[in-house]
């Protein structure tokens, strides 16, 4: 029951990007469209998972005064291995993410979850919270691209839902993106006040 | 939980271990996925290649060539059919001249000069202005626009407001300016160097009969 | 001419902020008042100067000709996040009062994506040194326009009467949106 609290936090109640306000440059940068929300989602979540997984194995053998600086280096090789895959295996992805990508290293909810999460608690819990924020993560971004995408170009996931000459650019330019996450905020806090 | 002492020596020695772990599996990864990243990158450029020329049989040796009117240079792909016979020319080819900046893009030339077909690589333009240049100039049905099949000796490639036989993109004056610049770009630095086109055919000739 | 070119780009055209989304972090944290956006402004201007030079050398001295690229990522934080460290420590000894001004603002900055952003944007660009330095400073300028304007507008919409479900970052955001439109206005000017 504990461990599933632990997990879901991130969606709603605990939301990295609607609640917590972690990680906007991602967050605002690549959502122009649904799957570029979701790729650049799924690839914080494997990060988030895997540093959460290895801070947490190593807390212990790391002195207090360099724990940063070793965290650091634990996350941006793990970030560098997401670059690398990708970059072989999903090229059009990673070309539309473009600098994103490395940039993965100092969104602050990486290093904010193993500061704040893994350096405290045990693997399992670690590994599920690391999970649980990034699909939290995932779906915020998702949920941004796929409006911004809607509203944009009449299109969710390149499927068109109205013609495309009736979209207004705007929103998938960059003023959009603040404005859609603005609002969409406004109605998530709303919904956990109810 | 029983954090560590601080000492200096322990801290060097975490901070180098952790290093030294992260590069070597990096140097693992980066090993492993280099093939498939170079891979990647090739079938990304033939298929452009492939989009913009019509069907051939073999690439021959890509080359570089500097244009008289800009710094950077374009890089030429012939093509050849099963009789060594040029088909076309690719032309990675841009212009700085796009609404914000740079323009990439693949233009495709029969021997003669004839535009056979282009695809935007790259741009920096309003988003979805991209797709449309890789429509508009295509539409065979509206030959104002289209440019597939002209060639810029024989019509003027340049925007009807200009004077030219092109119309633009739809309130993209610039933009369009910008697309005709570069293909015009490729067809005078491909036309002013016949030399380097001579010389990879000959190579490749010989390569044939030997 | 180049130059120019890389300011007017950097600062209008290309906001780092409100058109690359780079340092939005900052940009909405430290953006209430106008004083502490300037102060802001001072230490990300520094460590992005100093970042962008370190980090093009190291790029150009070890990292190309040991064909280890791949390690960018990793070698290019750890620069930052040392040298915000080094910065702090030289300040506290050499100029107290600038320390006392920039003090709190510099740990914060390890995380400011805006610093990464602007040293691999530097090498993809292929600048060459004193261009990377003039992108670096007209980046750190754009940056500290937009967090200024954007804590200017922020102390007003204290003051106005906002709908409930908008306070706080909602209207921030939209706010931040409005300004990015204005800034839409530079495109095309280079």
């Amino acid at each position: 029951m504990n461990q599933m609290k632990n997990f879901t936090k991130g969606f709603i109640k605990e939301n990295p990007v609607f609640v917590l306000l972690l990680g906007m440059c991602p967050t605002l940068g690549v959502t122009s469209s649904a799957i570029n929300g979701l790729g650049m989602g799924l690839a914080t979540t494997f990060v988030l998972l895997m540093s959460n997984i290895v801070i947490s194995a190593i807390k212990n053998v790391i002195p207090s005064k360099v724990k940063i600086p070793s965290f650091i280096v634990v996350i941006a090789s793990l970030v560098t291995v997401v670059e690398l895959v990708m970059q072989a295996y999903l090229p059009a992805l990673y070309k539309s993410l473009g600098l994103f990508i490395p940039l993965i290293v100092v969104n602050c909810i990486v290093l904010g979850r193993a500061e704040a999460f893994a350096s405290k608690n045990t693997l399992v819990s670690s590994a599920i919270d690391g999970l649980g924020m990034g699909l939290g993560f995932a779906f915020a971004l998702t949920l941004l691209g796929a409006a911004r995408e809607f509203l944009g170009s009449g299109k969710i996931f390149d499927i068109a839902i109205f013609p495309e000459d009736y979209g207004m650019l705007l929103f998938v330019l960059a003023p959009g993106a603040f404005i859609v996450l603005g609002y969409l905020i406004a109605l998530i806090n709303r919904m956990n006040k109810a | 939980m029983a954090q560590k002492e601080s000492t200096f020596l322990n801290m060097t020695l975490t901070l180098f271990l952790v290093t030294l772990i992260a590069a070597t599996i990096l140097g693992f990864i980066y090993d492993l996925t280099k093939g498939d990243i170079a891979l990647a990158k090739q079938k990304a450029q033939k298929e452009a290649i492939e989009s913009v020329l019509p069907a051939f049989d073999t690439l021959g040796d890509s080359y570089k060539v500097l244009p008289e009117d800009a710094t950077d240079s374009l890089e030429f792909f012939p093509a050849y059919d099963a009789n060594q016979q040029l088909v076309g020319i690719a032309v990675k080819t841009f212009t700085k001249d796009g609404f914000s900046g740079l323009i990439s893009i693949m233009a495709g030339l029969a021997p003669d000069g004839t535009v056979t077909g282009f695809e935007v690589l790259e741009h920096k333009e309003t988003p979805g202005l991209g797709a449309k240049m890789n429509t508009w100039f295509k539409d065979e049905s509206k030959p104002g626009q289209n440019i597939i099949g002209k060639s810029p000796a024989t019509s003027k490639f340049e925007v009807s407001k200009d004077g030219g036989d092109v119309d633009a993109i739809t309130a993209s004056t610039i933009t369009s300016r910008a697309f005709l610049d570069a293909i015009v770009r490729a067809y005078n630095t491909y036309k002013n160097n016949p030399d380097q086109q001579e010389i990879s055919t000959n190579q490749l000739n010989e390569g044939g009969q030997s | 001419m180049e130059y120019i070119i890389i300011i007017i780009s950097a600062i209008f055209v290309n906001n780092i902020v409100l058109n690359q989304f780079l340092g939005i972090c900052p940009f909405l944290g430290v953006s209430k008042k106008i004083s502490t956006a300037v102060g802001m402004t001072g230490a990300v201007t520094f460590v992005m100067v100093i970042a962008t030079i370190v980090t093009y050398l190291i790029q150009v001295s070890i990292l190309n000709p040991l064909g280890l690229q791949f390690l960018q990522t990793i070698f290019f934080i750890l620069v930052i996040a040392s040298l915000v460290q080094l910065v702090e420590i030289i300040l506290k000894k050499v100029s107290p009062s600038l320390y006392q001004a920039l003090g709190v603002f510099l740990p914060l900055i390890t995380t400011n994506c805006a610093i990464l952003g602007v040293a691999i944007l530097t090498y993809q660009k292929e600048f060459n040194l004193m261009e990377g330095v003039v992108f670096a400073i007209a980046n750190a300028i754009g940056f500290g326009l937009a967090l200024v304007l954007f804590a200017g507008l922020r102390e007003h919409l204290d003051l106005m009467n906002i709908p409930k479900g908008l306070k706080g970052t909602p209207i921030a955001l939209i706010v931040a949106g409005i300004l990015a439109m204005a800034f839409m206005g530079f495109s095309g000017l280079v």
